[in-house]
């Protein structure tokens, strides 16, 4: 039963992305000039060329380090200031008001000022990253350790566990559902923070080449470089981050 | 074993006023014994278990005991619901500790096949057993149970008590169980603590000789005459206040 209905939502994606390519399709026919808005096989074409030529497996490897690099350190540094403000008021209290600002600050902001304080680099590239996409993972898993469970909390210190096998078993577990919800808003907002990154400072990546086809207003380069990395997100999303949902929240349906 | 003096425990009841729970209570547990802990709903059993336990600091007094493997069972189970309950039991078996035969302690406690289930495939009465089973897996040197047989049948009741007695028996483990099933309690224990009034304190600390029950449990009636003539032997909760 359940085989049959993950077989019917394979199927209904697919179809969805054949609509997607069929509606662009129309549009490039009708479109008053074909340098506006090229056709499906043009972009396809494009960017199989420029994976022969090496141009965008090279842009791809340096926005996809940088993507998780400043992803990774957003959801480990996120996460740990995330649990204290969740299970300390006091810490809370001190941490709100810095992790509302953060929120509330441009990424634009961020960047810039970011290029400006560290020069323009790596390091700047990442932590204006991270600046920018922290906060959002501290409120997401502030609200998960605000809701562990008193009672399982009381069973560990009653079997005197260790420390670590109280995070492992007791305390990730119930704040995984956050964890991977924050991850995956997370790694959508990140790799497109980083590009705007690229785009105003960096001499590679994703975010460059995309600067670079702007300025010759080369629609299909940019439609070919922006698709094909959106695609390789949505690749991470469903292969990576949805198979460990699932196992993240097997416990639950498997009754 | 376990040197056990409350001076005073109080809980800030709404509006900010401080009402004392427990009072002036002291006892000692040695190995072997099996003490009932018995009083009405809500007079503060589980809250001296969770002091017992390390669990409540906030009181004047003290709990000396030495480095002895506590194992413990909750009013409800606590078995974390994202592992199967082979795997809960293995949790709490900690470096040091001797290794269980979980299959042989899940026989004890008449789960035979469920080592491969998760909590919420369970029922309550699954679930406490599983919880009492958790408790022995660490090979305990003392037992603390609260309310171990709410919600099973009798017949089940009998099985597990002796299960309980059998693992004092074999170890010399102490037992400290909350109840207040006292016909139940007095089958099981060789010691009865009850507590009663407002602030609880301890108003009676009996010895149970082999086949001393019925003698307890005059004494009781007697002393605090709140049970229901011919009935189940469970006190009436307004009387112990």
């Amino acid at each position: 039963m359940r085989r049959a209905e993950g077989r019917i939502a394979a199927r209904d994606r697919l179809l969805s992305v054949g609509g997607f390519v069929a509606l662009w399709w129309i549009g490039s026919r009708v479109a008053a000039s074909a340098s506006l808005l090229p056709s499906p096989g043009a972009v396809a074409i494009f960017a199989w060329r420029e994976c022969l030529n090496g141009a965008l497996p090279r842009a791809f490897g340096a926005t996809l380090a940088r993507v998780l690099i400043a992803f990774a350190l957003a959801m480990v540094g996120g996460g740990c200031i995330g649990y204290l403000a969740g299970r300390s008021p006091r810490a809370n209290a001190w941490l709100d008001p810095w992790v509302a600002i953060a929120l509330n600050l441009p990424v634009l902001v961020v960047i810039v000022m970011a290029y400006i304080w560290v020069g323009l680099n790596d390091t700047a590239a990442v932590l204006a990253v991270v600046i920018a996409k922290a906060p959002t993972v501290v409120v997401t898993v502030r609200e998960g350790a605000r809701t562990l469970d008193a009672g399982l909390a009381e069973m560990a210190a009653a079997f005197r566990l260790p420390r670590w096998r109280r995070m492992r078993f007791v305390i990730l577990p119930q704040l995984l559902p956050y964890l991977v919800a924050a991850g995956r808003g997370g790694l959508s907002i990140t790799w497109k923070i980083v590009l705007v990154v690229e785009l105003l400072g960096r001499p590679d990546g994703v975010g460059y080449m995309l600067n670079l086809y702007f300025q010759n207003f080369d629609v299909t380069g940019i439609l070919a470089y922006g698709l094909t990395f959106a695609g390789a997100m949505l690749l991470v999303e469903t292969f990576i981050l949805q198979p460990l949902e699932r196992r993240a929240n097997r416990w639950r349906s498997d009754v | 074993m376990f040197d056990v003096r409350i001076e005073r425990k109080a809980f800030v009841a709404a509006g900010g006023v401080r009402r004392d729970i427990l009072r002036d209570i002291g006892f000692s547990i040695a190995p072997g014994e099996i003490i009932a802990l018995l009083g009405a709903s809500g007079i503060g059993k589980s809250t001296m278990l969770r002091i017992l336990l390390g669990l409540d600091s906030a009181f004047d007094g003290h709990v000396r005991h030495g480095p002895v493997r506590i194992g413990t069972m909750f009013q409800d189970p606590r078995l974390l619901p994202w592992l199967t309950v082979a795997d809960n039991l293995r949790l709490v078996v900690t470096d040091g500790m001797p290794s269980p035969d979980l299959g042989v302690l899940l026989d004890r406690v008449h789960l035979p096949d469920a080592g491969g289930l998760y909590p919420r495939q369970l029922s309550l009465g699954m679930a406490r057993r599983a919880a009492l089973a958790r408790a022995l897996a660490v090979s305990p040197e003392m037992l603390v149970l609260d309310e171990p047989f709410a919600s099973l049948d009798p017949r089940m009741t009998a099985a597990l008590g002796a299960v309980v007695a059998q693992w004092s028996r074999d170890t010399g483990a102490a037992v400290l169980l909350a109840t207040h099933d006292l016909a139940h309690a007095l089958q099981l224990a060789t010691r009865v603590l009850v507590l009663a009034g407002t602030p609880a304190t301890l108003a009676a600390d009996i010895a149970v000789a082999p086949g001393g029950a019925a003698a307890v449990l005059d004494n009781l009636k007697s002393r605090f005459g709140f049970f229901r003539p011919g009935g189940d032997g469970l006190p009436v909760a307004a009387a112990w206040d």
